[in-house]
C-alpha cells in the first residue's frame, strides 16, 4: 500500500552526490515528488530532504542503499506524522483585482499570507504553511482573482525527535582520527 | 664526513621528499605505493601522459596491452578475482571510458575489487562536447562504489589511495577515477599517504553480539538445517572458519554460482549447487528445511526463483557484511552483520556439536534421483555427439581439481559449475550477477598473468567467444599460456534451449554460422586441435594441458543438448525440473 515517505539524508557536501541519491530512485521507478539540498546545522554536512509516494517495504530498501553511499552519512526515513513540514508558495496576481475590491486583501488577511511586492502590473502574495494549506490558498486566488503565475518550493521538515538524529553518530565518527591527506 | 658535506646531503634528502613531478608521474608512483604489478589497458589522447611516465617505470608496473578496452576491464576482474588483489584497468577518454563500462558493471555485481583510471580532456573543455569527451563520471556513477573526477595534479595521491581503499574495503567494487589530461600535465609535490578511512563509509559493521547467540540458539534447536556458501566467504578469506563452523555443527552445505570452490568439492557435508541450474536436492529440500543459514551471499534471484514461495517455512540466519543485503530479498529472523572472518568464529564457538545423518540422507536420496535421470546421460552419453559434461569430465580427470576455471556465458558455463572438482579456493572466475558474454577469454588472461604457476583453463562457447575474439592478439603479445576450450554447438545454447523449452522451438536468431576458429587462432600464432569424436577426446584434453603455451582446443558439441536441472523463471525452487 503506498503513501506519502519523507527520506532524510546527511552527507558530506560533494559532487554529483545529488545524482547518485536520485538514482537510486529511478532504478526502481520511484518518481520523487519534491527534493531539498542545503547545508544542515552541522558544519560541512548536507542535508538531504526528498519526498516521495511508495510502500513500506520499498522506502526500507531503498533507504538503506542511499546509506550504503559512500558519501552519505546517515539517512532515515519518516511518515508525516513523525516530521513538522513546511512550504512556501508565492502567488502572482493581477494588480487590478485589488483595486477593484477588498476579496484579495480579505483572502491574503484570512490566510496568514502576506504581500511580498507591488508593481503596477502584478502583486506578489507569500504563504508558508503545508501543502494542504498552499494548495488551498491558489485554488481560492485562481476563482476570485486568477493567478499570474503561481510557484512553490520543495518541503522543509524538522524531526519530533528532541535532537538533530544525527548529532550523536558524528560524534562517534569524529573521535576516530583519520588522518588523510 | 664534514658539516658542510652533511649540510648539502640533508639538503639533498629534503629536496627528494618534496620533489616536484607531473600529475602523470604522480599517478605511476601512487600506483605502485598501492602495490600494483600488473595493470591492463589501451592507450589514447586524452591519457598519453600517463603513458609516457609508465615508460619509465616498466621494471615495476607490467602493462598489457589489450586489443580492446572491454577487455582490459575483465582481464582486470579476472585478475583479481584469481589473486584476491585489487585489479587495474586504464583507458583513454571518450570511447576508450565507455568501453570499459560492461565490465565495471559486471564487477559491480559480482563485488569485484578493481580500480579504472581513465583519460579526460582538458579541464577547460568539460561540458563543451569537445573531441572525444564524454561524462564518464555521470554514465558510471549507477555502476561503481565510488567515483572522482580530478582537475588539479595535487589530487592525484590522495584520490588515488581513496580509491584503493574504497575498492578493497567492506564489500568490495569498482572505482572510477577520472583524470583531466591539464591535470596529467600539471607539476605537484609527490608525498602519498596510505588512506585510513573516512567517517562516511563504514566498510565493516559492527558485530552484535546478541544476534550471534540468537542465531546459535536457532541453530541448535534445528532438525533440518542447511547452509548457503557465497562469495561473501571468499572475500573474506574465511574458508577455514566455514569448514569448522560446518563440521561442529554438522550442518550440509550447498554453494552459490561464485561462492564454488570455496571448499573443496569432495568434502562430505557438500550437497551440491544452488541456482536455476544447480543440483536437484539443495533447490527442492531449501522449501523443507527449518533453518536456513545464508553465509556471505545476498540471495539473488537466480538462486531463490520465486522469492514469495523460497523457504517460507524456515528461519532465515543472513551473515552479511552489507547492510543493505539484509530483507532485500529475502526476510531473514536473525541478520548477522559483519565480516564473515570475524562472525563465523564467534558463532562456532557458541553452537553445540552437532550431526545431521537422517537430514543429509535426504540429500543424498536427490542426487541419486539426479544421477539417474541426468547426470549418468549427460556425462556418459550413449548418443554419438559429444555432450558438454562429458567435456568437463575429462578435464576433470586431466587437471585433478588443480586448475582454475574461467568460464563464459551460457549453458557451457553451468555445465562447468556442475561438474567441475574444485580443490582449492578461488580456482573459479565466472560472470555471474550480469552474465557478460565476452568475459571468460580476457578474464582467463588476467587470471594467468595472475596466478602463473597454476594451469588456467577456459570454457567457452561459440558464442561467447567471438564477442571478445580480438585478446587472442593480447595472448599472441604476451605469450600468457591459458588453455582455451570452445564447446562449440554452432548455436546461442542457452537462449536455443529456452526457445526449445517455452517459445515453441521458434530459433529466432540463435543459430552461428560460425568460422574455422583453428584457423583464426593459427593466424595469432596460437596451436590447437578441433575434435569431434569421442575417442579423440581425452588425448586431445591431455596435449592441451601439456603444451608449452596457449593452446586453443574446439570441441563441436551435440547441437541441442540442453542443461537441466532447471528452474524456470518466476518457478519455485520446488519446481525444479529434471527435463
Amino acid at each position: 500500500m503506498e503513501q506519502e515517505f519523507t527520506i532524510t539524508a546527511f552527507s558530506e557536501n560533494s559532487i554529483g552526490l545529488l545524482n547518485r541519491v536520485t538514482i537510486i530512485f529511478t532504478r526502481r521507478h520511484i518518481n520523487i515528488e519534491s527534493l531539498t539540498v542545503s547545508q544542515s546545522s552541522i558544519k560541512g554536512v548536507h542535508k538531504f530532504t526528498i519526498v516521495v509516494i511508495t510502500t513500506l517495504e520499498k522506502i526500507e530498501k531503498v533507504t538503506k542503499q542511499i546509506e550504503k553511499l559512500v558519501e552519505v552519512l546517515k539517512a532515515f526515513y519518516h511518515t508525516n506524522d513523525e516530521l513538522i513540514r513546511q512550504e512556501i508558495a508565492l502567488y502572482k496576481v493581477p494588480t487590478e483585482a485589488l483595486l477593484k475590491s477588498n476579496e484579495v486583501e480579505n483572502i491574503v488577511r484570512k490566510n496568514g499570507a502576506r504581500i511580498l511586492e507591488v508593481t503596477p502590473d502584478f502583486t506578489v502574495i507569500e504563504k508558508t504553511g503545508d501543502k494542504t494549506e498552499t494548495q488551498e490558498l491558489f485554488e481560492l486566488l485562481e476563482r476570485v482573482s486568477g493567478t499570474l503565475q503561481f510557484t512553490r518550493s520543495g518541503i522543509v521538515a524538522i524531526t519530533k525527535n528532541k535532537h538533530e538524529l544525527l548529532t550523536q553518530y558524528l560524534k562517534e565518527m569524529d573521535s576516530i582520527k583519520y588522518s588523510n591527506n | 664526513m664534514e658539516p658542510a658535506a652533511i649540510k648539502n646531503e640533508q639538503k639533498a634528502h629534503k629536496q627528494e621528499n618534496m620533489k616536484k613531478v607531473k600529475g602523470s608521474e604522480a599517478v605511476l608512483l601512487s600506483l605502485i605505493e598501492e602495490g600494483v604489478e600488473i595493470m591492463f589497458g589501451y592507450p589514447g589522447g586524452s591519457i598519453m601522459p600517463i603513458y609516457d611516465a609508465l615508460y619509465d617505470h616498466q621494471e615495476k608496473i607490467k602493462h598489457i596491452l589489450t586489443r580492446h578496452e572491454q577487455g582490459a576491464a575483465h582481464a582486470a576482474q579476472g585478475y583479481a578475482r584469481a589473486t584476491g588483489k585489487v585489479g587495474v584497468c586504464m583507458a583513454t577518454s571518450g570511447p576508450g571510458a565507455t568501453n570499459l563500462i560492461t565490465g565495471i558493471a559486471d564487477a559491480m555485481l559480482d563485488s569485484t575489487p578493481m580500480v579504472c583510471i581513465t583519460g579526460q580532456v582538458g579541464s577547460l573543455l568539460l561540458g563543451t562536447d569537445a573531441f572525444q569527451e564524454t561524462d564518464v563520471i555521470g554514465i558510471t556513477m549507477p555502476v561503481t562504489k565510488w567515483n572522482f573526477q580530478v582537475t588539479k595534479a595535487a589530487d592525484i595521491p590522495s584520490a588515488i589511495a581513496k580509491a584503493f581503499y574504497i575498492a578493497r574495503t567492506g564489500r568490495p567494487g569498482p572505482v572510477l577515477i577520472d583524470i583531466t589530461k591539464d591535470a596529467q600535465f600539471a607539476e605537484t609535490e609527490f608525498k602519498y599517504k596510505k588512506f585510513e578511512g573516512i567517517r562516511s563509509y563504514i566498510p565493516v559493521p559492527k558485530v552484535d553480539t546478541e544476534k550471534i547467540e540468537d542465531a546459535a540458539n536457532l541453530i541448535d534447536k534445528a532438525k533440518k538445517p542447511l547452509a548457503l556458501i557465497g562469495q561473501g566467504v571468499i572475500l573474506g578469506g574465511a574458508e577455514k572458519e566455514v569448514i569448522a563452523f560446518l563440521e561442529k555443527s554438522g550442518i550440509p552445505f550447498a554453494w552459490t554460482l561464485l561462492g564454488l570452490s570455496a571448499i573443496p568439492t569432495d568434502h562430505p557435508l557438500n550437497v551440491g549447487m544452488l541456482g536455476m541450474h544447480g543440483n536437484y536436492g539443495p533447490n527442492k529440500l531449501t522449501n523443507e528445511c527449518d533453518v536456513l543459514i545464508g553465509i556471505g551471499m545476498r540471495f539473488d534471484d537466480r538462486v531463490t526463483g520465486d522469492v514469495k514461495r523460497y523457504a517460507k517455512q524456515a528461519k532465515v540466519i543472513h551473515m552479511e557484511i552489507d547492510p543493505a543485503e539484509i530483507n532485500k530479498n529475502v526476510k531473514c529472523s536473525v541478520a548477522i552483520l559483519g565480516d564473515v572472518k570475524e562472525t563465523l568464529p564467534m558463532l562456532t564457538q557458541k553452537v553445540k556439536t552437532n550431526l545431521h545423518h537422517e537430514w543429509i540422507h535426504e540429500f543424498k536420496k536427490c542426487m541419486d534421483i539426479e544421477i539417474e535421470k541426468v547426470i549418468t546421460k549427460d556425462m556418459y552419453p550413449e548418443k554419438p555427439g559429444l555432450s558438454m559434461a562429458e567435456v568437463i569430465r575429462r578435464i576433470n580427470e586431466n587437471a585433478k581439481g588443480e586448475a582454475i576455471m574461467v568460464t563464459d556465458v551460457g549453458q557451457h558455463q553451468m555445465v562447468a559449475a556442475r561438474y567441475t572438482k574444485f580443490n582449492h579456493t578461488r580456482s573459479i572466475v565466472t560472470s555471474g550477477g550480469l552474465g557478460t558474454m565476452g568475459f571468460g577469454l580476457p578474464a582467463a588472461i588476467g587470471a594467468k598473468l595472475g596466478m602463473p604457476g597454476k594451469q588456467v583453463i577456459a570454457i567457452i562457447g561459440d558464442g561467447g567467444f567471438q564477442m571478445t575474439i580480438q585478446e587472442l592478439g593480447t595472448i599472441f603479445q604476451t605469450g600468457v599460456a591459458v588453455k582455451i576450450v570452445i564447446l562449440n554447438n554452432d548455436f546461442l545454447g542457452m537462449v536455443r534451449q529456452w526457445q526449445q523449452l517455452f517459445f515453441d522451438k521458434r530459433y529466432s536468431s540463435t543459430e552461428l554460422i560460425n568460422p574455422d576458429f583453428l584457423m583464426i587462432a593459427k593466424g595469432y600464432c596460437i596451436d590447437g586441435q578441433r575434435v569431434s569424436k569421442r575417442e579423440d577426446l581425452d588425448d586431445a584434453v591431455k596435449k592441451m594441458l601439456d603444451h608449452n603455451g596457449p593452446y586453443l582446443l574446439e570441441v563441436k558439441v551435440e547441437k541441442e543438448g540442453n542443461v537441466f536441472p532447471m528452474v524456470p523463471a518466476g518457478s519455485s525452487v520446488s519446481e525444479i525440473r529434471l527435463e
